[in-house]
């Protein structure tokens, strides 16, 4: 109960924060991501300002012997950096160019912009799936 | 480039970071929503395993809600072929690359992780090119 409760309580604040921080409005997003045309870098401080956060805490949360409310941390100890992981990375930067929404603006959109959210959503889920059925085996999915 | 100090986007910012952390600390586990998404999709889970992620998800589409309206004007006639395109190469990018702007550009950067600085190099640099070519020679 307590986990879902953090859970809940995790997704509230993340959600409110892709609204406030304009991470949420695509047409901002592609802004961001046109430097030689009509750039805005304002963007820039989201992932500065979370990445500030969880650099700043992550080290010492993780000396922890198990977190809070469970007996361990499940997190990622794959170390190399493989053909999947830059192809994959290279084809969601791609997809997200395109559209301006990665997979949190995406599915909040449901409650913003719904008319393109019928349409990227279920394509989202499509190409999710077909990811799962060509992805290695071993490759289980992680963040 | 800069008209005013983008205070906003540095508030938001640092609650998704917080959010992350909040998660990372109690719970042990990473908020990137991708992952969330298809392990929810496509594995078969159940109980606390299934249910916490069903709660972060409401929560996400939830904490949006509150937010609305939002200050920005809402996009309208997009190609809808630039969507489904943007969707499928979304999906099998961060299913493939096991994550996104949050799992590896937040949680994965703050514990310096370098499989996810390098991802998140390789989708910035794809998603500038992309915008690029879309505004300059398409669109």
């Amino acid at each position: 109960m307590q986990r879902l409760i953090i859970a809940l309580a995790s997704g509230l604040i993340f959600g409110a924060g892709l609204v406030i921080s304009e991470m949420a409005n695509p047409v901002k997003v592609q802004n961001f991501l046109d430097p030689f045309g009509h750039w805005d870098p304002s963007l820039a401080f989201v992932m500065g300002g979370a990445v500030m956060v969880t650099l700043g805490t992550s080290r010492f949360i993780m000396k922890r012997k198990a977190p809070i409310f469970a007996d361990q941390f499940y997190i990622s100890l794959k170390t190399s950096i493989d053909r999947p992981l830059i192809i994959g990375a290279s084809l969601f930067g791609i997809g997200w160019g395109l559209s301006g929404y990665c997979p949190g603006p995406g599915i909040i959109n449901a409650v913003i912009n719904p008319i393109e959210a019928l349409v990227f959503l279920p394509a989202l889920v499509i190409g999710g799936w077909i990811g799962q059925r060509y992805s290695v085996r071993g490759n289980s999915i992680q963040h | 480039m800069l008209e005013t100090f983008p205070s906003q986007a540095l508030f938001g910012g640092i609650l998704i970071g917080f959010s992350a952390v909040l998660l990372l600390a109690f719970n042990g586990r990473t908020a990137g929503i991708s992952g969330i998404l298809y392990n929810l999709l496509y594995n078969p889970l159940s109980g606390t395993e299934r249910n916490w992620r069903l709660c972060f998800m409401a929560g996400l589409v939830g904490g949006a809600y509150f937010m609305l309206p939002v200050e920005f004007e809402l996009r309208q006639g997009y190609s809808p072929v630039l969507l489904i395109a943007s969707g499928l190469a979304v999906g099998i990018g961060t299913r493939i690359g096991n994550g996104c702007t949050s799992g590896h550009g937040v949680c994965g950067i703050g514990m310096l992780s370098v499989r996810s600085i390098a991802a998140t190099v390789a989708f910035m640099i794809s998603g500038i090119l992309t915008v690029t070519i879309l505004r300059n020679f398409i669109g």
